[in-house]
């Protein structure tokens, strides 16, 4: 059981910073997911949370204690690599029972955990095999049980799924959510891939370029992005960004519809709409707020994608819920639910919507 | 990842065809060797082209071993090419473990004289081996032997032993220290085990340099007590007016070694050892 906290944490590489003012507080239990793109920083800060990367400035705490200098093996953390990294000479169960065998575990002891993880993981078949007799799933369940049999205050995971093919990611998602809910552990787990993110976490952390971008709940990062980059990243498909400029009563579309909504009195004018495409709806042409041509028409059975052309605003993604029949080349009336709708500064930051004011 | 293809039997016979041709290139000297240690010597000269010898004798091989110092040649170059290759391996082992794994101050620096002292020509820089030698009082020493064929080996087989180590992947030992291991413990549970090729190959390479060194040798012992093989091998040619049976007889001898040694550590040659290690 670990409370984890990290203060002003920057990491350089030699001259190069690709890291800094890193804040976060991470409860007992809590499943935290690290989410960005790739090359933001992700990997780094969790070695530097494991004790393989030191930490340049900044104060690493677990239930209070100040942790920087620890070394790996002292701070009781398990970690899952991408890569697996089994130990390619031992066979599964001696893979597995490697940290009990480190501290030096009575062997029958080391027996009984390591029985008891293979079970659980479905592995009981195979603890005699090498890695390389392995498939990748199943060598990523070894990994999975490596980190289990040690019984650690805190799991670490490394982009764990990506080398998995989609099939076995979802199924593999499914078993480490149980896995938070069988243990109660706190866990760190890091992707690149947002609906992971969105479907495991307690909450997300966003990483862009070293920075926080924001934390929260799943929800939160959903309804109520931080700022553009957040807006764009979480969600799929990705959310539209539209050009506006203010007006008096709400902001104008670049092809001159006034929108209803504006930040509200007192704050900066926004320079960006985003709606994402499950908040647009393909509408009769009165109600529209902007009309296009269907480009291109996505039927994927549960929903149906429609990428527009409007003229003077661009490209538009609207996601129908069902079949829709429509056609490339038809012509669409878009319409957008306005409480949806989210305002970016030119910072980029987010703007308090507020629907009808001026 | 092999890829099995349909091949004509014309492709087959004229890959088969190459590979015996380069076979038989490669061998044929030591065929030629091997041919006049059991020639019988008044056919040497009378029979000097023909490819088989009408009549085989074991006799050079009796005198070589009986009657000639031979045998301490033959210690002698097994005390200075083991002991080399041993320690060499050591250090090299090492030093390549810290090029591979860390970053320090200076690491540029030492690789590129590392490489340097592989440019110069052996040549030149005998004459001051020889001085220095001399002035420590270790000339005619086995020692000085090792010492020299040491320093030299070490560069070369320390860029092997590092390629080694850049193999392994460093997930690996991050795993080891993740799971409880100090990075010495990391380095002797883990890296150690699957490094074992990478040892048997420069053990193996320094020991034929070492067993077949001739410059050094020929420059740094004059007493027959602790002559090595190859120096020994060319008194045979004075002594016994160039006694091409005996001296032929005493090179495949000198093969022998190297071929056990090699068969020794054949098995730790074998690759993929570190398979399975990542990914799928
Ligand atoms: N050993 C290193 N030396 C210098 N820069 C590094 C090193 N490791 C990572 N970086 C840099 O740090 C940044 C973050 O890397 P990383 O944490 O691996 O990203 P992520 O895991 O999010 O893809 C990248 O820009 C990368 O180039
Ligand atoms: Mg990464």
């Amino acid at each position: 059981m670990a409370r984890i906290e990290l203060q002003n944490i920057a990491k350089n590489y030699g001259p190069v910073e690709v890291m800094r003012d890193i804040n976060l507080e991470i409860e007992d239990g809590e499943f935290i997911v690290l989410v960005g793109p790739s090359g933001c920083g992700k990997s780094t800060l969790l070695r530097m949370i494991a004790g393989l990367e030191p930490i340049t400035d900044g104060e690493f705490r677990v239930d209070g204690r100040r942790m920087n200098e620890v070394q790996p093996r002292d701070r009781d953390m398990a970690m899952v690599f991408q890569s697996y990294a089994l130990y390619p000479h031992m066979d599964v169960a001696r893979n597995m029972g490697f940290s009990l065998e480190i501290r030096k575990a009575p062997s029958q002891e080391r027996a009984g955990k390591v029985h008891d993880a293979a079970k659980t993981l479905g592995l009981t078949s195979l603890t005699a095999r090498l890695p390389k007799a392995l498939s990748g799933g199943q060598r990523q369940r070894v990994a999975m049980g490596r980190a289990i049999v040690r019984d650690p205050s805190a799991f670490l995971f490394d982009e764990p799924l990506s080398n998995l093919d989609a099939a076995l990611r979802v199924e593999m998602r499914l078993e480490i959510a149980r896995l938070h809910q069988r243990l109660e552990t706190t866990m760190i787990y890091v992707t690149h891939d947002q609906v992971e993110a969105l479907t495991l976490a307690d909450r997300i952390v966003v990483l862009n370029a070293g920075k926080i971008q924001q934390v929260g709940t799943p929800l939160d990062l959903y309804e109520r992005p931080a700022n553009r980059f957040v807006a764009q990243f979480i969600g799929s498909p990705t959310m539209n960004i539209l050009e506006v400029a203010p007006a008096d009563k709400g902001v104008l579309l670049k092809d001159g519809t006034l929108i209803g909504i504006s930040p509200g009195t007192g704050h900066a004018s926004a320079s960006d709409l985003g709606v994402r495409p499950e908040h647009l709806n393909i509408v009769p042409e009165a109600a529209a707020h902007f009309s296009g041509t269907a480009e291109l028409v996505e039927h994927l059975g549960s929903d149906t994608n429609i990428h527009a052309r409007v003229p003077d605003i661009g490209q538009v993604l609207v996601r129908q819920h069902g079949h829709f029949p429509l056609k490339t080349g038809d012509p669409v009336h878009i319409a957008m639910e306005l409480d949806k709708v989210h305002l970016f500064a030119p910072d980029g930051q987010r703007l308090e919507p507020v629907v009808g004011s001026g | 990842m092999s890829v099995h293809r349909h091949s004509s039997p014309l492709a087959v016979t004229g890959k088969y065809l190459a590979l015996a041709l380069y076979v038989g290139f490669a061998l044929f000297p030591l065929y030629w060797l091997a041919k006049i240690a059991v020639t019988p010597d008044k056919l040497i000269y009378t029979e000097g082209t023909a490819l088989v010898p009408s009549s085989f004798t074991l006799e050079n091989f009796r005198t070589v071993l009986v009657a000639t110092d031979f045998l301490y040649y033959f210690r002698n170059s097994l005390v200075v090419s083991l002991t080399t290759a041993a320690i060499t391996t050591c250090i090299a082992a090492a030093a390549g473990y810290a090029f591979s794994r860390f970053t320090f101050r200076g690491k540029r620096l030492v690789v590129a004289i590392m490489l340097i002292t592989q440019m110069f020509p052996l040549l030149m820089i005998i004459a001051p081996i020889y001085k220095i030698v001399a002035a420590v009082g270790l000339l005619n020493s086995l020692t000085s032997l090792i010492i020299v064929y040491t320093a030299f080996n070490i560069p070369f087989a320390t860029f092997l032993m590092q390629s080694f180590f850049d193999g392994i992947p460093k997930d690996l030992e991050e795993a080891g220290m993740m799971d409880g291991c100090t990075r010495f413990q990391a380095l002797r549970k883990i890296v150690l085990p699957l490094t074992l090729p990478g040892l048997g190959a420069t053990l193996g390479f320094i020991f034929t340099a070492a067993w077949s060194e001739l410059l050094f040798a020929l420059m740094l012992i004059n007493s027959n007590d602790t002559m090595t093989f190859p120096v020994g091998l060319l008194t045979f040619v004075s002594k016994f007016s160039v006694d091409w049976g005996q001296m032929m007889a005493a090179g495949v001898l000198a093969l022998v070694p190297s071929c056990l040694f090699f068969i020794f550590i054949q098995r730790y040659l074998v690759q993929g050892l570190t398979s399975g290690a990542v990914k799928g």
